[in-house]
């Protein structure tokens, strides 16, 4: 275990060379004692390591709405650790870790727990995320008040994996959390539309004899809960927003003003299901891929700012639980390590967004979300030295056994997926560091 | 032909027809008192069942053993399948056992194109019915079956004929097949159903589709009726069996309005007042028991075809070899 104490009394300095800030000209960067002391051209300081940054990219330190880390209850398939390891290799430096461990993150013991490990890791910032209802069951409120006010401080709360389907309680919860500036995160479900469901409704699972998961069953839900959050005044968080039809609603609640989010997933952006029918269950995640008109959708809302965030839903699993037949494979993608290099292919590359647009879809505007005051900060002199610079220029497949993650059930292998991490720095240490992960957390 | 039969959708006219050629040569032993031929000696057939289904599997291991084959059963129930073993590791131990093709009924879809993506085992995968995706081979001896009757001949495609199919279209893996290997026939297919259980984008499919049976009737040739599980009506897919019957059940009545050289088939097993009334099923029109018959003659074709390159010099009126090939 780290003693964070004397790690402050030993904290190396670095001095950026070159590096384009939100993708502008390029400047040199100071960073010690866990700020940002200085930003110019050709700066004159002394710093214990000098990185050249020609031809990268500094973001502010990316933040996760959406991160599975499994532990407390499948370490088979992630803990803290090796998921905080593998958002620090992703540009993460905070990231929200989602309630459906086992035990349930229900209480202020479960929270607190899963908070203390992402000290303990220090590889980045882990911001629980506490469960609406006792264990997932979407009957009866948790204690989100404890969650709150215990150490881990609780403001995102959601029963993700399963939908918060019935109407009062959804009401209830997002009136309560407005006692402390909290907000549900809901995962849009409708669950009788969703029995048996194995991949997108349409065309391809009509061919392929699949359960179908229609859009109506998110859009639906949306519409309600859009409607409810207006009614009682409270903030509403959509996660993984996935079809045309959800942006347009969530497009048409933001022009009344309510205080509605929405994010959306780098898989969503990126991949159809086109690809289920080869059956291979790495395609299998909830909710569906969709089709290449919902992609388009999603990019869009997501440049006009309709859509406020990239969440990763990085969701891990062990080998077998995807190396079987489709309709036993469990749902998910690991996504943390291929999140940013996903957004420049489909956003930066493609003209819909620029280094800035990313930083607010990545960084600023999920820590607003969040009401993380420590991250999604500027880059400019004084601020927590939260940064991450990327080499956009680099080019290769994709390669899972290089994964800091315990699971490898990736989309992308193989794929060749633009730009890399080449270091993260988490309140001025650095956690990766030539895109090789930092031996201990934030001791390089 | 590729190395595997999983989809249908697999089969380029050629290899449906040659399938279909090698069927009515091999369908000459089942009248001789000696059925067997030694093609397939000394290799090893599993038939892989991890759903009941009587009539396919008699059916499988009537083809295997005719042809000669070692034929191993390898049931989930009473295997260590129950026990929670994964496919994978099942497909590791045939494997192990040198089977040289797994015949595999599944009730996932899209099992069979698993193991036949897999580097779990190298024989042929043949799909015997996975989940509500695809039959083939039912598909193959329903397109025998028509032949027969509407264009009988070597080499003879179904160009033209009208096939209805009527039923629970959403959730059957035969009409997926039939859709596939009779448009690639020639023919030209209309599902008949209520809108519930049509798959939704159905009108992208190569057939027509229509809510209405008493208006496709008299223009069919062949009537392909599919079972309708009860239960359905449970989830509301439509209201009552009655109900169901009376818009979409083959009854005598309807019987009389199809034109006099059309067939009716039903894969089976048939549900007896529900989708077919004993009338029409026990009538001459309905061709059920001589569809069995010639599921076991396209079963060894299609076993022979995949397995039997090697030996033809084994077989009776020895088929056209050209296409024959066992690459993937």
């Amino acid at each position: 275990m780290n003693d964070r104490s004397e790690r402050t009394d030993n904290m190396v300095s670095y001095l950026i060379r070159n590096a384009r800030i939100l993708g502008g000209a390029p400047q040199d960067l100071h960073l010690a004692d866990g700020v940002v002391q200085a930003i110019g051209t050709g700066l004159a300081v002394e710093a214990d390591i000098e990185i050249d940054a020609t031809g990268m990219i500094a973001l502010p330190g990316l933040v996760d709405l959406h991160t599975h880390l499994r532990e407390p209850g499948r370490e088979d398939a992630e803990t803290v650790l090796t998921g905080t390891q593998a958002a620090a290799m992703g540009g993460f430096t905070a990231v929200h870790a989602m309630a459906n461990t086992t035990p349930v993150a229900d209480t202020a013991g479960v929270v607190e727990q899963v908070w203390r490990l992402g000290q303990e890791a220090g590889y980045c910032d882990v911001q629980p995320v506490g469960a609406v209802t006792v264990g997932l069951e979407g009957k009866k409120l948790a204690e989100l008040g404890a969650m709150h006010e215990s150490a881990a401080g609780v403001r995102v709360f959601s029963d993700d994996g399963k939908c918060v389907d019935d109407a009062v309680l959804m009401r209830r919860a997002l009136e309560y959390v407005k006692a402390f500036d909290g907000v549900v995160a809901q995962h849009a479900q409708e669950p009788r539309l969703t029995e048996g469901a194995q991949m997108n409704e349409g065309q391809v699972s009509g061919e392929l004899g699949l359960g179908g998961w229609p859009a109506v069953a998110e859009e639906s839900i949306i519409a309600r809960d859009v409607l409810l959050a207006a009614h009682v005044g409270s903030r509403l968080h959509v996660c993984h927003l996935s079809t045309a039809g959800s942006v347009e609603i969530v497009r048409w609640a933001k022009s009344k003003g309510w205080d509605v989010t929405a994010e959306v997933t780098p898989h969503h952006l990126l991949l159809t299901d086109e690809l289920v029918r080869s059956y291979d269950p790495v395609y299998k995640v909830n909710p569906p891929l969709r089709t290449a008109e919902d992609v388009q959708a999603l990019r869009k809302a997501l440049a006009d700012g309709t859509i406020d965030a990239v969440a990763t839903d990085h969701a891990p699993h062990p080998a077998e639980d995807k190396d079987c037949e489709w309709a036993v494979a469990a749902m998910g993608m690991v996504g943390l390590e291929t999140a940013l290099s996903v957004v420049q292919q489909t956003m930066v590359d493609t003209g819909l967004l620029n280094w800035e647009g990313v930083a607010d879809r990545m960084s600023h505007r999920p820590a607003r979300i969040g009401r993380l005051t420590g991250h999604g900060r500027p880059i400019s002199v004084g601020e927590p030295a939260n940064l991450v610079l990327f080499d956009p220029a680099y080019r290769g497949a994709v390669n899972p056994e290089t994964f800091a993650t315990r699971s490898r059930n990736t989309p992308y292998k193989g794929m060749d997926l633009p730009g890399r991490v080449h270091a993260t720095f988490l309140r001025g240490r650095a956690t990766v560091l030539a895109g090789e992960l930092a031996e201990q957390g934030g001791l390089v | 032909m590729k190395r595997h039969l999983v989809s249908a959708a697999d089969l380029s006219r050629d290899d449906a027809l040659l399938i279909l050629d090698t069927a009515e040569e091999l369908a000459q032993l089942s009248g001789r008192a000696v059925k067997k031929l030694p093609t397939l000696r000394g290799r090893t057939v599993v038939n892989l069942f991890f759903e009941d289904s009587t009539r396919t599997k008699t059916s499988f291991e009537a083809a295997e053993k005719r042809l000669s084959a070692d034929v191993i059963n390898f049931s989930a129930k009473g295997s260590s399948v129950s026990k929670g073993e994964s496919l994978k590791d099942t497909a590791l131990t045939l494997q192990a056992m040198g089977a040289d093709a797994v015949v595999i009924r599944h009730h996932a879809s899209g099992a069979p194109a698993r193991l036949a993506q897999s580097d779990w085992l190298h024989g042929s995968v043949i799909n015997a019915g996975d989940g509500t995706h695809e039959h083939p081979t039912q598909a193959l001896l329903d397109a025998f079956t028509m032949r027969r009757h509407l264009n009988a001949g070597l080499g003879n495609d179904l160009a033209g004929r009208r096939v209805t199919i009527v039923g629970d279209i959403l959730h059957s893996r035969v009409a997926r097949s039939n859709v596939h290997l009779l448009t690639t026939l020639g023919a030209q297919v209309t599902f008949v159903a209520p809108p519930t259980l049509l798959p939704i984008g159905i009108e992208n499919w190569p057939c027509e589709v229509s809510y209405d049976l008493d208006s496709v009737l008299p223009k069919t040739d062949a009537l392909m009726m599919l079972r309708v599980q009860r239960e359905r009506m449970n989830a509301a897919f439509f209201p009552t069996e009655r109900e169901y019957s009376r818009r979409y059940g083959m009854n005598g009545i309807r019987m009389a309005q199809l034109p006099g050289h059309a067939i009716v088939m039903h894969p089976g097993p048939m549900v007896r007042g529900m989708e077919i009334t004993a009338e029409v099923a026990d009538s001459p029109r309905c061709t059920v028991v001589e569809q069995v018959a010639n599921g076991v003659s396209v079963r060894m074709a299609v076993l022979y075809l995949l397995l039997g390159g090697a030996t033809l010099a084994d077989a009776p009126a020895a088929p056209r070899t050209d296409s024959v090939e066992t690459a993937q």
